[in-house]
């Protein structure tokens, strides 16, 4: 069995246009691996796509989740199956509890008949809170609702603690953070990566890869994967910016 | 958030698919199909009813077929009513027992199967339930009968108590008020009449139990509570009937009045199966310093039309409606509230939520009325819809008329949208599609729910839950 997030030559568009261009890449379980590359490239269109988002249509290639076919299951599903998509801009759930609203996810991942035990999960819940230095006030407030960017996406990185995916796609989790909020996010990922699990870093900074080491990093341009290397691609990718690579491509 | 133990889940649990079920007719009393003064002859005779009582039917019958139709601003699916093809009444000559053993094996069955025995003994104080047009049961804890409450349904009330009732039965909703409830004043049968004496505070829920067993049939069932000076009643009705292929009407008129200082809380959770025309009146009349509260849960029907109401008769008498509508594919809930200030430093509150799935229809209509004569009157007024779809839909209409400058009103409005992208988002998180919309509409009625008593916000997630569930492919 193959322990991997495998994607090959992913094509998608999106309202007739072409998006994914041909994108391969593989994540071995207990990697990090992070995407680097200009606005529009298609970073986040990667991640929605592999999260079944309805607008995207795939029109070649395959991903495979360890040795599940994942475009072909539905978007909760694949959610069930341990694929987590934090989102860029996660959206707000008006009356909803945030408490209400993991517990429901985690209900949804029970046989049919069992029950969240409820004190466990608060127990839980509460501990994983204070790791990333929120507020219990937090539990009661609508998912998302009046949250400032940097609480929404500390409670994206809350939800994937809770819910223990084996593959995670984070994308910009750091843009909006503050420094030490930033800190706590990436020590909260870090304490999660495991040989059995793992990670997707979508980042325009090279800043969060000096909390959560990559061991590759990718550029993607254009729909594709244009370059990849070691920690230090970042490094330069952060003092040169893109054009030598896009340079590069070019035919002589 | 109200939490329950699996015991009390269990209790309230009523499903759509639950009340899905019909036993074989087999009536010893039926008033054959259609309306006319025979008829109304007929149920006053099974009756053995005083002769005003007569009157009263015949009179109602003629305003009954004088009014026109009010489709000049309802719906015109009124018109697909065919009064000529329904009955007006059904029963198997039972008096209601005061005990389920008693109770025709069927009908014991019937409400066995919805629960209601079980949550008689766990959390009520009296139930009453009715089989088509009577009362197949009717009882009350010994200890109020004793207090000096009276519980029993509209027939034994008339004939029973008439000192007591028949002053303000018709009082707080004339037989001419709509057509509906003329046709209601010339047929009613079965239905609650409740007083409680003065200071009595009845501590659990009274409630009643409204089942059609029969196809191409009409439920018209009469309710007046009388709840005399600083006393206080909550009382609470469910609804369900069997999916028939044809119309089913069901029309109720339903009194209220508090005298000084009472308070009453009408709470209805109602159930019905998606071809029953439910065309209900409901009007409370509050004395000085009293408080009628409705709380009005409209879930499944074809259509719905109800705008519960308080006249505040006396001064500082409030009067408040939350409202809770869901209209799924193919049904239209046409409901709201009416408050008529009708007395100094009066108060109202009207909370009004609707939630339209699929092609679901949602009206509000309201109807605030404060005269200029009076001070220190206020209203608050909000209505709140929320479309799962984008082929859903929603009105609002509302009427406040407020004269002078001495009062002080509120109204706010607000429609939104479930947007694709808020399910995708709860998708990511495992939810399946009718788990997500059943998050996003009780986080929408959330608020509200929390207000009620927990057994019946329990009853109402459940089926809002078993809708929402149902409601994708
Ligand atoms: N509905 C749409 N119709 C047409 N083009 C679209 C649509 N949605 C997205 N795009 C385009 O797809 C391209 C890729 O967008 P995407 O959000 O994946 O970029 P990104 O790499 O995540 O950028 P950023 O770094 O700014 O987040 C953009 O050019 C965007 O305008
Ligand atoms: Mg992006």
């Amino acid at each position: 069995m193959s322990q991997s997030l495998k994607i090959d030559n992913l094509h998608a568009t999106v309202d007739g246009n072409e998006i994914l261009k041909g994108l391969t890449l593989e994540i071995p379980k207990g990697q990090v691996h992070a995407i680097m590359g200009p606005n529009g490239s298609g970073k986040s269109t990667l991640a929605k796509v592999m999260a079944g988002h309805e607008d995207y249509v795939v029109t070649d290639g395959t991903v495979l989740l360890d040795d599940i076919n994942l475009l072909e299951l539905e978007i909760d599903e694949r959610s069930r199956a341990g694929f987590f998509l934090a989102f860029q801009y996660p959206h707000e759930i008006p009356g909803v509890s945030n408490a209400n609203f993991l517990r429901a996810a985690r209900q949804a991942r029970l046989p049919k008949g069992e029950e969240v035990d409820a004190v466990a999960f608060y127990k839980e819940m509460y501990l994983k809170m204070d790791e990333l230095g929120m507020d219990r006030k937090f539990t009661g407030r609508s998912v998302n609702e009046g949250f400032s960017g940097g609480e929404k996406k500390r409670n994206e990185i809350l939800q994937m603690m809770m819910l223990e995916p084996t593959y995670a796609v984070l994308d910009e989790t750091d843009s909006g953070l503050d420094i030490d909020a930033l800190r706590i996010v990436a020590a909260g990922v870090n304490a999660m990566r495991s040989p059995e699990r793992g990670f997707l870093v979508i980042t325009h900074y090279q800043r969060l890869l000096d909390y959560i080491v990559p061991d590759v990093v990718h550029v993607l341009h254009d729909g594709r994967i244009v370059k990849s290397g070691g920690k230090e691609l970042a490094l330069e990718l952060e003092e040169k910016g893109y054009d030598w690579i896009t340079e590069e491509l070019l035919p002589a | 958030m109200a939490t329950a133990d699996s015991a009390t889940l269990e209790a309230v649990h009523i499903d759509r698919d639950e009340g899905n079920f019909s036993y074989p007719e087999d009536y010893t009393h039926d008033a054959g199909y259609g309306l006319n003064e025979g008829t109304v002859d007929y149920i006053s005779n099974i009756k053995g009813e005083a002769d005003w009582i007569r009157e009263f039917r015949q009179k109602a019958l003629k305003v009954f077929f004088s009014k026109p139709m009010p489709t000049h601003w309802a719906s015109k699916d009124l018109e697909n009513i065919i009064f000529d093809d329904i009955r007006y009444y059904l029963a198997k000559g039972q008096t209601p027992t005061r005990s389920w053993d008693e109770v025709p094996d069927d009908v014991k069955e019937t409400f066995e199967r919805l629960g209601i025995p079980e949550k008689e003994r766990k959390f009520l104080a009296g139930v009453e339930a009715q089989f088509d047009s009577e009362a197949a049961y009717s009882n009350v804890k010994e200890s109020l009968t004793k207090e000096g409450v009276i519980f029993v349904n509209s027939t034994e009330g008339l004939r029973e108590h008439p000192e007591i009732f028949r002053k303000w039965f018709g009082k707080v909703i004339p037989t001419g008020d709509n057509k509906f409830s003329a046709l209601n004043s010339a047929v009613f049968s079965g239905g609650s009449f409740i007083y409680v004496p003065p200071g009595v505070k009845v501590k659990h829920p009274l409630q009643a139990y409204f089942r059609i067993n029969a196809e191409n049939f009409g439920q018209f069932e009469r309710t007046l509570i009388i709840v005399d000076e600083g006393a206080e009643v909550t009382y609470m009705e469910g609804c369900t009937a069997p999916k028939f292929e044809t119309a089913t009407l069901h029309s109720a008129v339903v009194e209220l009045v508090a005298m000084k200082d009472a308070k009453i809380q009408y709470i209805t959770v109602q159930n019905w199966s998606n071809n029953v025309y439910n065309l209900v009146t409901k009007r409370g009349l509050a004395h000085e310093n009293a408080e009628i509260r409705w709380i009005d849960c409209n879930i499944g029907s074809r259509l719905t039309m109800k705008y519960p109401g308080v006249i505040m008769k006396g001064r500082k008498a409030r009067g408040e409606v939350i409202s809770i509508a869901l209209s799924n594919h193919g049904q239209h809930q046409d409901t709201g509230a009416k408050m008529i200030h009708a007395a100094d430093e009066t108060t109202s509150n009207i909370v009004a939520k609707s939630i339209s799935v699929g092609t679901g229809k949602s009206t509000y209509r309201g109807l605030v009325h404060i005269p200029r004569h009076l001070k220190g009157c206020k209203n608050n007024t909000e209505c709140d819809a929320l479309l799962i779809n984008k082929d859903s839909n929603t009105d609002t209409y509302p009427a406040i008329t407020v004269r002078g400058n001495q009062h002080s009103t509120q109204h706010e409005a607000s429609v939104s949208q479930v947007s694709e992208d808020q399910i995708f988002y709860m998708k990511q998180r495992g939810l399946s599609e009718g788990e997500a919309m059943s998050l996003s509409v009780n986080g929408f009625v959330n608020d509200l729910v929390r207000e009620f008593p927990m057994e019946y916000s329990v009853e109402l997630k459940r089926l809002i839950d078993m809708e929402m569930e149902g409601s994708v492919g």
